[in-house]
């Protein structure tokens, strides 16, 4: 009979393959083999299964009755009955305070989330960058004018913070000429060495590609794309806030330094970022 | 043996009516079933992955044997999981069937809430098991989020910055959200042990939890059937569950296993050691996240440049298009049930046999169109990269799909109901009144509402 000879079949397909499973361990690792054999192993149990269940069993159709859901009245009412508050409806006081005294326990075991994390205090305004704090690259070495080729982008950091998520700040070196900033941050940038704020304003990923042919910042995440020359603002995609510019300035040793901390919130917006007085 | 487990719990009068329990049979009702499986293969694989993971932050260097990454300084948790990759025996395969499972966990989640929206099947008496479902999907979600970003790679971490986003985003409450889910301002050393209790711990618990009184409910209530083949409002028409489905089902469940098995050894998932660990200031470009995410991402791409500040209260792009946006579609999923009844078709009788597309077209439209605009999302959270395939700037490419995401599921709904409505009319679906079937004076017949009911 074919069914017999279909389930015996991939039964036996199985086993075979079971036993290679424990052969392919044995004798090293292969995670391509180790799959296949896997897959033939369940693989012939199941199809044998299903073949049995249609071959070789009784497959009738049966019909059963489906009883309604609801109870009958008199259930309902003896369930009702049988939860009926009693003596808690005669006694509102104690039910009140009850509740209540459960209630309190529920706030004070809860309160300990609060240990979960700090409050956000200012740390969402503030970044490392200070005042004559020093530019350095991803190996903490300072920077000079003269290290930054024209139209090329580095990733820099403050001094003593390389890798900071909130500091990281994108240099790029344009010809001063081209530059069309804000007349009270056009000295931000010496030569033409201007730091943007990597951090997207969208959704705070790092923008991390520089398309030279529009001066262009691109956030590979969201595609929001920002116009260096202007101040990085948004030119296309999500975002709707600049990348905020670091106003930078050289120090007497011809390093690169910050003249302060960006003057906005860096990275994606939340709901109380415009409060920038001190007051959060 | 039986005799000895039911002279002490009595099971002997539960068992037989379980046993011969009927199960009605159609294709679209394995879908449930392929989630359960590939729930069942998580779990086997979790446990195995589990016992190798070390959900620790601490910068250590790696050497193991994979050369590209020799001397990077790398996380404990992304140097277990390379060790895992790389020098656990098994390994590997293991942590590849654990991701395709999940992938194809989610899908059959999906399809299987389509199968239950298009048929009916959430209608009275089965709005509870709805609400359970669609919770157990927004769990499997929050199991898939949480376990991608356990490795501690690039390209989980970029997501992971997101969802920090999105969630600070949030008005008033978000930063401090924020700070108590992470400990503290992205990204901290915590949270990876943190996703790792929610992975491991937590959600596994509430989801197996949610999966058991969804088998409970749907056992207790007995299964919808299609009309015909004698199938009534008061009967269940199929199989018996022992021994019929319980070897169909078992079937199921091992050649569901078996194929994750060779996409597990066949085909490479997530290659963290292309991505290389996590660093706040580099991201891959293109970065793609897992396809059940994709349309959150595409949701972000797409949403215009709006914020406004009412009253110094920002409210940023991303918590319209990354949080309200998509909790009113869940909200809507959630509710739809009682949405319908209560709105559109007035129908509070209970439904045992399922609706055909053609028997509801307006539910069916407003399921295509909703599926259209998850489909055009996540074609959207690919746009950079079908700019690319395309050559088009992906500008255009955005713009376009800004238009699509709007147009596509309108249209494809429209489409879908008169389709539905013209299959459900050709094959005499009921009409407003009775009618009379009259012959014209050129031979052919037109119908003509009667006045009286037929006789």
């Amino acid at each position: 009979m074919t069914g017999e000879r279909l389930v015996a079949g991939a039964l036996g397909i199985s086993v075979l393959a079971s036993l290679g499973l424990v052969a392919s361990y044995v004798v090293g690792p292969n995670p391509q083999l180790e799959g296949v054999l896997l897959a033939l192993s369940l693989g012939g149990l199941g199809i044998a299964i299903v073949a049995w269940s249609q071959a070789l069993m009784d497959n009738r159709i049966s019909v059963e009755p489906r009883h309604p859901m609801p109870s009958t009245a008199s259930e309902r009412r003896a369930a009702e009955e049988a939860f009926a508050p009693g003596d808690l409806s005669r006694r509102t006081f104690l039910v009140r305070l009850l509740a209540g005294a459960v209630g309190a326990l529920g706030a004070a075991v809860a309160i300990p989330v609060l240990s979960l994390g700090p409050a956000p205090g200012r740390s969402l305004f503030t970044t490392p960058w200070r005042d004559g704090i020093r530019v350095v690259d991803e190996s903490g070495d300072p920077i000079r004018i003269g290290d930054i080729a024209l139209e090329t982008v580095r990733t820099v950091f403050p001094e003593g913070h390389v890798g900071s998520a909130d500091a990281q700040t994108l240099l790029i070196r344009v010809r001063p000429g081209d530059l069309q900033l804000a007349a009270d941050r056009a000295a931000w940038a010496p030569d033409g060495v201007i730091g943007y704020s990597k951090v997207c304003t969208h959704a705070g990923c790092p923008v991390g590609l520089y398309r030279t042919a529009d001066h262009s910042l691109l956030c590979p995440c969201h595609q929001s794309t920002f116009d260096v020359l202007r101040g990085a603002l948004p030119t296309f995609g999500p975002a709707v806030r600049a990348l905020p510019q670091l106003p930078l300035g050289v120090d007497g040793d011809g390093n690169l330094v910050a003249r302060g901390d960006f003057p906005e919130p860096v990275g994606p917006s939340f709901w109380n970022m415009t409060h920038t007085d001190g007051k959060s | 043996m039986l005799g000895w487990i039911d002279d002490r719990i009595g099971a002997a009068s539960w068992a037989r009516t379980g046993l011969r329990k009927v199960f009605p049979d159609h294709w679209s009702f394995l879908l449930g079933e392929v989630a359960l499986f590939c729930l069942v293969v998580l779990v086997a694989t979790g446990v195995f992955l589990t016992l190798f993971y070390v959900p620790d932050a601490t910068s250590v260097s790696y050497d193991g044997p994979y050369g590209p990454l020799q001397g990077t300084r790398v996380s404990a948790a992304f140097n277990s999981v390379m060790e895992l990759s790389y020098e656990v025996r098994a390994g590997l395969v293991m942590r590849q069937i654990h991701h395709w499972a999940a992938l194809i966990f989610v899908a059959a989640i999906v399809t299987h809430v389509v199968r239950v929206f298009i048929t009916g099947a959430f209608r009275r008496p089965r709005e509870i098991n709805w609400l359970v479902g669609v919770s157990l999907l927004t769990l499997a979600l929050a199991m898939g989020i949480t376990g991608y970003s356990l490795p501690d790679d690039l390209l989980s971490g970029t997501g992971l910055r997101i969802i920090y986003s999105a969630v600070i985003s949030i008005p008033f409450l978000g930063p401090y959200l924020a700070f108590l889910v992470f400990g503290g301002e992205f990204p901290t050393a915590t949270i990876v042990s943190r996703l790792f209790v929610f992975h491991v711990m937590l959600l596994p618990a509430v989801l197996l939890g949610g999966v058991g009184l969804h088998l409970a409910i749907l056992w207790r209530q007995k299964h919808t059937q299609f009309p015909g083949h004698g199938a009534t409002e008061d009967n269940v028409v199929g199989r018996s569950f022992w021994p019929t489905q319980v070897f169909k089902s078992s079937g199921l469940a091992l050649v569901t296993a078996a194929v994750l098995a060779l996409l597990g050894g066949l085909a490479q998932i997530n290659p963290i050691w292309s991505y290389g660990p996590f660093e706040a200031s580099l991201v891959s470009a293109p970065s793609q996240p897992d396809w059940y995410v994709g349309w959150l991402d595409g949701m972000l791409r797409l949403f215009p440049p709006l914020e406004g500040t009412f009253l110094g209260v920002t409210i940023p792009a991303v918590f319209i298009a990354g949080v309200a946006l998509p909790g009113i579609a869940f909200t809507m999923m959630a509710l739809w049930p009682f949405i319908e009844s209560r709105f559109i078709t007035h129908d509070r009788e209970e439904h045992n046999l399922l609706d055909r597309p053609q028997d509801n077209p307006l539910r069916t439209a407003i399921g295509v169109a909703a599926l259209l605009t998850f489909t055009m999302l996540t074609v959207a959270g690919g746009n950079d990269v079908l700019a690319l395939v395309f050559s088009v700037p992906v500008e255009g490419m955005t713009t376009v799909m800004r238009f699509a995401v709007v147009l596509v599921p309108l249209l494809g709904g429209i489409v879908a109901f008169r389709v539905a409505r013209e299959v459900g009319r050709a094959e005499g679906a009921p009409v407003d009144g009775p009618v009379t079937v009259r012959p014209r004076p050129d031979g052919s017949y037109e119908d003509v509402p009667s006045d009286r009911p037929v006789e």
